[in-house]
Parts: structure tokens; C-alpha cells; sequence
């Protein structure tokens, strides 16, 4: 294995990404790549899953050392899963993202994994947060975050509209997601969308021949 | 901090106090070379077929250049349903498998329930996630328990994927060909071994660091069938294992005694007391 870990800054495997979430009129659209890279060159999985449920109203979405992202996403599941027994109700999306935030920033000298908080709750309705690598904790109504997302800011910026319906945000999201994994070499696969609403959680999987073509002769 | 000529018993647990040491090292050396742990070249490939899942392994521990071992066992036992392939530092794979076993076992009697695939995979994932790479563990990890045929890969880091198909080691690559050639979700016991067979040949065939016999262990609700070796090298030598001739295979031609004769110089006496 080692002949493939050249001079990575990421040590292992690391999830090189394109992940995204959008709020959208009603509920919350999450969404991910499924490519996870050692080195600069090997793909050691085509079909990881970035999107990780850690409530049932409330995703999160991985980049960087997959090791510290999954060991990240058990302690945080944890957290809230012991918050919401002692608050007797589910929740805050919010919580959900202070509770990564605060993983982050207290580890943030061994830690190389960035998060995406994106979910519904009774007070706030759907929301996105954005935890980056230091600890940083912002609430955007749309984000988009990894190796793959320097491609589409354009498309972001150009395409996204507050209050579209269910169907809009999703084509908005399988487009870029497809935009970035033709363009970014670190990122591939399947892409992974999950909706999220106040009436449950939908997960559709776009295999790779299915994602929109732009112009791919 | 103890005194030189007190000896101390370990505290329990990895010592990780070179590893600051090794580091700076490292520095000194400017791209040289730095002493290496022993790893075992390896290919280990797993499988999951319709009613189970196999895993296989080559036979081969190098040292360098030199085999140390042309029958090393690679796939470790976990727990009756859980068995674990191992690459990367022979050592770690072989403690870590050992410490996970024992772990298993304890909780197993006292729970009353055998241990799932999952619960074994979080162990591992936990321990090496403390270890931040220190322990180089490559494992794949296959079972079967009352949720179905399970196949995890653990990284030396502490990163879990669940999959079909696997190769590690450093055979992996060729391995990991003939595995997406010929893997079709659902197959027969048969066919499924034959796959594995041929993924561990390819590892042999195009990585120095494989080689030797071929081990399968077939894992299924009914039991475990480890066949070790499930295919011999044919590269095997005659070799007599014993070193030792009787009196007489050599013909002595001629013999000659010289008789040395010895001087005395000096005398001294030394007294001793013996009271």
C-alpha cells in the first residue's frame, strides 16, 4: 500500500470531493460523489458513501482523511443521540453542527476532515451549515465544499435560485455534481443525493452513465 | 523517570516514545535510508458469494529479499463466524487480529450472543484510529452473522469501507484485476473459490513479494472450511532435512601423528582462601 501514498498531505485514504447541500422550498437537498483516493493516483473505492446520517432528520457530508471524517461522524451520532434523550425531542440542526464544529476545532492540530450539516428541524425549518477544516461554522443557504467544487462556484453563483421546488433542486444538484466529477480527477463514481423534508428522507443513488452529459463528445 | 540500574515492567499498552526520535531521524538521514519494520509482501483477496464468503490468502513473509517463511498463515482467526486477512507490518496485523479475538471472545460469554461482523469491524476501526497509522494494518475482514455475509476493509489509519470484492497488499493491484473481470454478485461456492484462487495466482504471478502455496477459508452459516494450503507451489524443492553423515562416508586416504612436545617455562603459585 505504501508505494501508493507518495506525498499526500492527507495520510491514508482521503475522500479528494465534490459535496454539496441546498435549501430549497420545503426541505434540504445533500449530495456527494463516491470516489475515495490514496495518494495521488490510486482510487481505492468507487463507492463510498460521503452522505452519513447522524439523526433522522439530519445529514452530514464528509471531505478529507476518511479515518478522521468516519471516526468524526461515530463521536458526533453519539453526541446527539445522548442530547436528544436528554432534551426528549430531536434535534436542532444547529446542535448537529456545533457538535462537529466543536470536534474540529478542539482536534483541529490532528484533524484533516471538513463537514456539511444539512437537515430539517421543527423551529428553523431546512437548513445548511458549513464546518470547515479549522473549526469554522457558517449557516449558507447553499454550499459546496472539496477538491471538485473550485469547478462549479460558477455554476453555484449562476444556477441557484432560493425557493425552488423539490424537482428543480435536485436536477440543479445531480448537474453540478456531475459538472464537478467531469472535471476533477479526485472525484467519480455514483452520485449520492439525499432529500431531506418535514415528511422523511429520500435517498437517490445517479449511477455514473445516468449523470447529465455537458458536451462530453 | 527511573534509575538506570532499576528495572521497571513496561507499563501496558504501545510505546510509542521513538516515534518523536524516528522523526527527527528521519531529517538527519535527507531522503537515506532509514531501518524499515518487517512486512509481508502479500496478496489477500476476500469475496462475498450467495451463501457466504471466502477468503484467501499467498503464503509468503519476506525479509528484504530473503523468504522467512513459506508457510506463514495470513488469515487470522476472529471469532467462530469472523475470520480476518491481514497485510502490512507482520507483527501489528498479527497482535491486533490476536487482541480483537480475545476482546470478541470475553464479550461473547458474557453477552450470550455471537459477535457480528459489524461489532468487530468498529473495534478495529476504533483501535487504529487511536493509533493515528502507527500500527501498519491492512485487514479484511470477513464473517457471516445473523444480518447476512459481511466484507469490511480496515486502513492502517482507521478508515472502514464495506464491500463485494477486495484485494490488499502488495499484490494487490494484479489481484484486484482478475476480481473486477470476474465478480458477478450471487455466485456459487465453486466458482466464487476459483475466483479467489485466481486473484491470490495473479498476486503471486506479478509481485515478488507473494508467493508460495494459496490458502482459502470458505466462511458460511453452516461453518468455516479453512483449507491451508488449497493449492501447492509447484516451484516446491527436494530438500533432505538432514545434515548428518555416518562415520565412514568420506575414505580417509592417509593419516600422520605428530606427538607435540611442551616445555614448562614458568611455575607460579597463586594461594586461595577457602575458609
Amino acid at each position: 500500500m505504501e508505494k501508493h501514498c507518495t506525498d499526500s498531505r492527507v495520510k491514508g485514504v482521503s475522500t479528494g470531493t465534490t459535496i454539496l447541500a441546498a435549501v430549497f422550498d420545503g426541505g434540504v437537498v445533500i449530495g456527494s460523489d463516491s470516489r475515495a483516493s490514496v495518494g495521488e493516483e490510486y482510487v481505492s473505492s468507487k463507492t463510498i458513501n460521503k452522505v452519513i446520517q447522524v439523526h433522522d432528520r439530519i445529514f452530514c457530508c464528509i471531505a478529507g482523511s476518511l479515518a478522521d471524517a468516519q471516526a468524526i461522524t461515530k463521536a458526533a451520532k453519539f453526541h446527539l443521540s445522548f442530547h436528544s434523550v436528554q432534551m426528549e425531542s430531536p434535534p436542532r440542526v444547529m446542535a448537529a453542527a456545533s457538535v462537529l464544529r466543536d470536534l474540529c476545532y478542539k482536534n483541529r492540530e490532528e484533524l484533516q476532515a471538513g463537514f456539511m450539516t444539512a437537515g430539517w428541524d421543527k423551529k428553523n425549518g431546512p437548513q445548511v451549515y458549513v464546518v470547515a477544516l479549522g473549526g469554522m461554522l457558517i449557516n449558507q443557504l447553499v454550499t459546496i465544499a472539496g477538491s471538485g467544487s473550485t469547478y462549479i462556484y460558477g455554476y453555484i453563483d449562476a444556477k441557484y435560485k432560493p425557493n425552488m421546488t423539490k424537482e428543480e433542486c435536485l436536477q440543479f444538484a445531480t448537474n453540478a455534481l456531475a459538472l464537478a466529477m467531469g472535471r476533477d480527477n479526485a472525484s467519480g463514481g455514483v452520485a449520492h443525493l439525499v432529500v431531506v423534508t418535514e415528511k422523511g428522507v429520500e435517498h437517490v443513488v445517479v449511477p455514473g452513465d445516468k449523470l447529465p452529459k455537458f458536451h462530453d463528445e | 523517570m527511573a534509575l538506570a540500574n532499576i528495572f521497571e515492567t513496561p507499563a501496558p499498552g504501545f510505546n510509542f516514545d521513538n516515534a518523536g526520535r524516528n522523526a527527527a531521524l528521519e531529517g538527519l538521514f535527507d531522503g537515506g535510508n532509514t531501518p524499515k519494520p518487517m512486512k509481508t509482501g502479500t496478496t489477500i483477496a476476500g469475496v462475498v458469494f450467495k451463501d457466504g464468503v471466502v477468503l484467501g490468502a499467498d503464503t509468503r513473509a519476506t525479509s528484504d529479499e530473503v523468504v522467512a517463511d513459506k508457510m506463514c498463515a495470513k488469515i487470522h482467526y476472529i471469532s467462530p463466524n469472523i475470520y480476518c486477512c491481514g497485510a502490512g507490518t507482520a507483527a501489528d496485523t498479527e497482535k491486533t487480529t490476536d487482541l480483537l479475538s480475545s476482546n470478541l471472545t470475553i464479550y461473547s460469554l458474557n453477552s450470550g450472543r455471537n459477535p457480528r461482523v459489524v461489532m468487530a469491524v468498529n473495534i478495529l476501526q476504533d483501535m487504529l484510529y487511536r493509533y493515528h497509522g502507527q500500527i501498519g494494518a491492512n485487514l479484511i475482514l470477513g464473517g457471516v452473522d445473523c444480518t447476512g455475509n459481511h466484507l469490511y476493509t480496515v486502513g492502517p489509519y482507521g478508515s472502514v469501507d464495506k464491500v463485494p470484492y477486495l484485494s490488499m497488499g502488495s499484490g494487490d493491484l494484479a489481484a484486484l484485476g482478475i476480481l473486477e473481470d470476474g465478480f458477478k454478485p450471487d455466485l456459487e461456492l465453486e466458482p466464487a473459490k476459483e475466483l479467489v484462487r485466481a486473484a491470490i495466482q495473479a498476486g503471486i504471478m506479478n509481485d515478488l513479494g507473494s508467493g508460495n502455496n494459496i490458502d482459502i477459508c470458505v466462511i458460511t452459516k453452516q461453518g468455516v472450511d479453512y483449507i491451508r494450503p488449497y493449492r501447492e507451489s509447484q516451484y516446491k524443492d527436494n530438500r533432505k532435512m538432514k545434515y548428518k553423515y555416518r562415520p565412514g562416508t568420506t575414505t580417509v586416504l592417509t593419516k600422520e601423528v605428530v606427538p607435540l612436545k611442551l616445555e614448562v617455562v614458568q611455575e607460579t603459585v597463586q594461594k586461595m582462601e577457602t575458609t
